[in-house]
């Protein structure tokens, strides 16, 4: 074995673009003092297009590896999850970059600072996609995770925001621990750290309640992330008291990075022990969906509907991941199709759908449901927009990418043999409509004449067309994120 | 993509007029009429070019199949065709959506936004159509979805007073259907490794044992069932029907409902013949029940447009009973009351809705006794949808009960014969109690003296427009009614093939 590791350029240029943008942003904005928010997204931006060129270039060529410790175990991949998971990431990014410009100047917040935390955690997100070690993923996750709390945080004078901060800290942190403890359990069983080896470690301990521990812990780490109940208690809060383009990060990038990591560990490194955790997920799926709906059922704001929605679209994804002992490789394959699809048709609804709210916020003010009264006559597109997203994550037409996203997660739990868990989801998917559709009627009533503190940002505006045009193209072509997906298939 | 394109045109022509009203602010409510009628006009001349390109010697077999992949990674087909079985019901709506566009050039409901209505109403066409067309389970299933938005704001923004609550339940309950549905599709997909339904209807269930077609059989009934609606889940439909305006109500009764039994027959009976022969005997026990509940409810509404609503399910009641037999004439029969309930509740929709904008109010006692004496056109055309409903002999709505009936006294091999012939006695009381209840009604508005307050303030006779909207229906039932061939002989070799009996 060589000392000195050969390391692909090539392979990491997609983070390492958006992380050398990152640090330039920062440098950039010390140095001039002018037009600050419109340079540090402009660069942003750029960052990530050029990060976007890489990925399509990479995704073009054959799958590559690097920092291999022999020619089978490698710690960073860029194969085609790793691709689809980063295009995702550098894709929302594109939205959340420019919604942010308007959260900037309102609440007057450091532009530098909070454009370097986004693309850092986003580089975080993007390593996570790719990573195949067991340490590899958790300093992914740790480097998603810190930047957002310092971002939630980031409203001055917010108490509110202060508080939000240090719940999804604390939380984070304890749930960082988890992993890390698990993480250390499987090397402790199987003597590796990388995935693959860990794969083929466990197959010889087939019944090591150690290992079995080890399985948990690490489940309830990225359960934090994707935000599955019971570890979901910080996403209201934090959604709430993040500026909104942070919660619409917070909601598609970090939960991306989430179930990358997730995916990881269960499909490749924890694939043996499917018997242990597919169960317990088919549980936490059930739970999370029921909870998260039924709660946002009871919600008065816009920002907690969309809070407790995600919680439940959270558990939609898990249930791909509900399968039984007896799951060969091509089940665990459309696990993760399904689960990786649905993430591609979520984030284009969800980013809709908080552009959408960005825009009612700045031109109602205040953000309740009750707030987007009559916006179809203030603004006919974003409230077009807003309606398309919401019909999405019900899963009705117009809507029909969000519909094919049920589709697919219904039939991996149908062909995995969890037909209740498909019904369970079948009466969730009803509540969901109720919430939903009351926040569409409110916002297509012509209202009384409404408050308009500011005029819609145009930036958000824009965003929103942005989501809203691709809502409609997966929707048309729902085929695009799907080709996606089953090209990132593991297992 | 191979095949003819002429189904995804007329599919085209509704979606692009949607769309131009919706999206466009620019384009004025002034020529939303316009759009509606050019529009709904275009696709029942495409229609009527279908059935004159069909090859009636060869109705059991889909024709003008258009067929590609859509989204290959879950196997879902983009396959359209029209059958026997599909074609007469795709120009059953094709006309009732043309003639409610007709309705509203003169009818507009409060809150007056004709580019909205009429821009859902497309919508909902373009999903009706796509319904009856589609060949692929996943492909029906999303127009199936399609339907249920525009109707909800149909309800929604141009209902009643309790307009909220009725949409709000009849987008609940009707979606709780389609996704319990949707969950029996993906069961049959799994089992059988395709949506395809020209493929899965050719298999006859073969690979897939009694248990999982029983399941299957079982969810795509229930959710099918929401939609047709068979006892006890119809409590959607009267609040739906009674709340919402004459187009939505005419629309629901007259194409929506038949969805659903459309769906039964174009679905369960192929893909899982075993599954519906073992649950026959309880879907006509439930149809049968609505048919005598649904009856008996009528005898004591004071409101006819509920009235008519909940007529409606004792007359889905007997296709249902029809389809439940599995026998070929038990299924065409079912056909044809489909048809013929779609004519005629249409039919009385748009009566009941021109009474309630003269009355403000569609309880029989406001409307009152002497409408043949006051309003002649009205009354008389109100005695003939009424008869017609009831299944006078001659007219549209007969052949399909009758038949129905008669199908069931024999159902099918292996089916309970005496269970049936039970129901079918029940089904008989139903009828009669039918009969009963639209003659009183017919007493109690068409007929009898004018009262003395109406003379002073008299009420408006049928207008032109309105007569223009109605004349087709009209005649459409008695043509039915005279040669029920039309719709039967296109039908039967399309049924036979659903239920696998050779010709």
């Amino acid at each position: 074995m060589s000392l000195v590791q050969h390391v692909d350029g090539l392979a990491l240029a997609p983070p390492t673009a958006l992380a050398l943008t990152a640090a330039a942003v920062l440098v950039v904005d010390l140095l001039v003092r002018r037009r600050r928010v419109e340079l540090a997204v402009g660069i942003g931006l750029l960052g990530t297009a050029v990060a976007l060129v890489f990925v399509a270039v990479l995704a073009r060529g054959e799958p590559r590896a690097t920092f291999c410790l022999t020619a089978h175990a490698c710690s960073y991949e860029a194969d085609g999850f790793a691709l689809a998971l980063q295009g995702l990431v550098l894709l929302a990014l594109a939205v959340v970059l420019p919604l942010l410009t308007g959260a900037l100047r309102d609440h007057r917040l450091p532009p530098g600072e909070a454009v370097f935390l986004l693309l850092s955690s986003a580089t975080g997100a993007m390593v996570m996609a790719a990573g195949r070690d067991v340490i590899t993923l958790v300093v992914a996750l740790e480097l998603v995770s810190l930047p957002t709390f310092v971002l939630v945080g980031l409203r001055p004078g917010d108490p509110r925001s202060a508080e939000a901060a240090l719940k999804a800290f604390l939380i984070g942190v304890v749930s960082t621990a988890l992993t890390l403890y698990g993480a250390s359990l499987l090397y402790g069983v199987t003597g590796s750290l990388h995935l693959d080896l860990i794969a083929e470690g466990l197959s010889a301990h087939r019944h090591d309640p150690l290992a079995a521990a080890a399985v948990v812990l690490v489940v309830a780490g990225f359960g934090f992330k994707v935000a599955a109940v019971p570890f979901h208690f910080w996403v209201p809060d934090a959604y709430s008291g993040a500026p909104l383009p942070v919660a619409a990060y917070l909601a598609v990038v970090s939960k991306a990075a989430g179930f990358a990591g997730l995916l990881l560990l269960l499909l490749r490194g924890l694939a043996p022990y499917v018997g242990t955790w597919g169960p317990v997920l088919g549980v936490l799926a059930a739970l999370t969906m029921s909870l998260g709906n039924l709660l946002a059922l009871r919600q008065r704001t816009v920002i907690r509907l969309l809070a407790w929605s995600s919680v439940a679209q959270a558990g939609y994804m898990l249930v791909p991941l509900a399968l039984h002992a007896d799951a060969g490789r091509k089940q665990m394959q459309e696990a993760s199709t399904a689960t990786l699809g649905y993430l591609g048709f979520y984030a284009a609804m969800t980013l809709g759908a908080f552009a959408a709210a960005s825009v009612l916020a700045r031109s109602h003010g205040a953000l309740t449901i009750e707030a987007s009264r009559g916006l179809v006559r203030v603004a006919p597109w974003t409230a077009g927009v807003l309606v398309l997203s919401l019909a999405s994550l019900a899963g009705l037409p117009p809507g029909v990418g969000g519909l094919v996203a049920k589709v697919v997660v219904l039939r991996s739990a149908v062909d995995a043999g969890y037909t209740w868990l498909a019904v369970v989801m079948a009466v969730n998917t009803v509540i969901a409509l109720a919430y939903y559709l009351r926040w569409a009627v409110v916002a297509l009533s012509p209202g009384a004449a409404t408050e308009r503190p500011f005029p819609p940002a145009r930036a958000a505006v824009g965003a929103a067309l942005v989501a809203g045009a691709a809502t409609v193209v997966v929707s048309v072509v729902p085929q695009l994120v799907m080709r996606a997906a089953a090209g990132g298939a593991l297992g | 993509m191979s095949g003819s394109w002429a189904l995804p045109v007329i599919l085209a022509l509704p979606l692009a007029g949607a769309l131009l009203l919706l999206l466009l602010p620019e384009v004025g409510d002034a020529i939303a009429h316009v759009v509606g009628l050019v529009v709904t006009g275009s696709v029942v001349v495409g229609v009527l070019a279908l059935f004159g390109s069909f090859d009636i010697g060869r109705a059991g077999r889909p024709q003008l199949e258009l067929d590609g992949d859509w989204i290959p990674a879950i196997g879902v087909r983009f396959h359209l065709g029209v059958d026997g079985i599909s074609l007469p019901l795709v120009g059953l709506a094709a006309l009732l959506f043309l003639l409610c566009m007709v309705h509203l050039l003169r009818h507009m409901p409060e809150p007056v936004r004709p580019r909205a209505l009429i821009g859902l109403l497309l919508l909902l066409e373009t999903g009706v159509l796509a319904t009856f067309m589609a060949l692929d389970l996943i492909v029906f299933f999303i127009a199936f979805e399609v339907v249920l938005l525009p109707m909800y704001f149909v309800i929604a923004l141009w209902g009643g007073e309790r307009r909220q609550h009725a949409a709000t339940k009849f987008i609940l309950f009707t979606l709780l259907g389609s996704v319990v549905m949707l969950v029996g599709f993906l069961v049959v997909g799994t089992h059988a490794g395709t949506f395809d339904l020209v493929e899965l209807a050719g298999r006859r269930g073969a690979g897939m044992p009694r248990g999982v077609q029983d399941a299957a059989a079982a969810l795509m009934i229930l959710g099918l069932a929401v939609k047709t609606p068979v006892w006890p889940l119809h409590t959607w439909l009267p609040d739906a029907h009674t709340e919402a305006p004459t187009v939505g109500s005419v629309l629901l009764a007259g194409v929506l409902l038949k969805m659903g039994t459309y769906g039964l027959v174009r679905l369960v009976l192929p893909v899982v013949p075993q599954g519906a022969h073992d649950l026959a005997p309880a879907l006509a026990g439930f149809a049968v029940i609505g048919i005598v509940w649904g009856s008996l409810v009528c005898l004591v509404q004071r409101d006819m447009k509920r009235l008519i609503a909940y007529s409606s399910v004792g007359h889905m009641g007997f296709v249902v009973l029809g389809i439940a037999s599995l026998t070929t004439i038990g299924v065409q029969a079912a056909l044809l009351a489909n048809i013929a309930h779609g004519l005629i509740t249409g039919l009385l929709f748009f009566l009941v809705g021109a009474l309630k904008e003269r009355h403000h109010s569609s309880e029989i006692a406001v409307v009152g006794e002497g409408m043949l004496g006051q309003t002649p056109y009205l009354g008389s055309l109100l005695v003939f949808a009424g008869v017609a409903s009831l299944g006078l002999p001659g007219l549209a709505g007969f052949w399909g009960e009758a038949l129905a009936l008669f199908g069931a006294w024999r159902p099918a091999g292996g089916l309970p014969a005496v269970w049936f012939q039970l129901l079918v006695c029940l089904a008989c009381l139903g009828a009669i109690i039918t009969a009963a209840y639209f003659l009183d009604l017919l007493r109690r508005t068409a007929f009898g003296p004018v009262p003395s307050a109406r003379r002073l303030r008299p009420v408006g006779e049928a207008r032109v427009s309105e007569l223009v909207a109605w004349t087709p229906l009209v005649v459409a039932t008695v043509v039915i009614g005279l040669y029920p061939r039309i719709v039967l002989g296109l039908g039967e070799a399309a049924v036979r093939g659903v239920l696998g009996v050779s010709a």
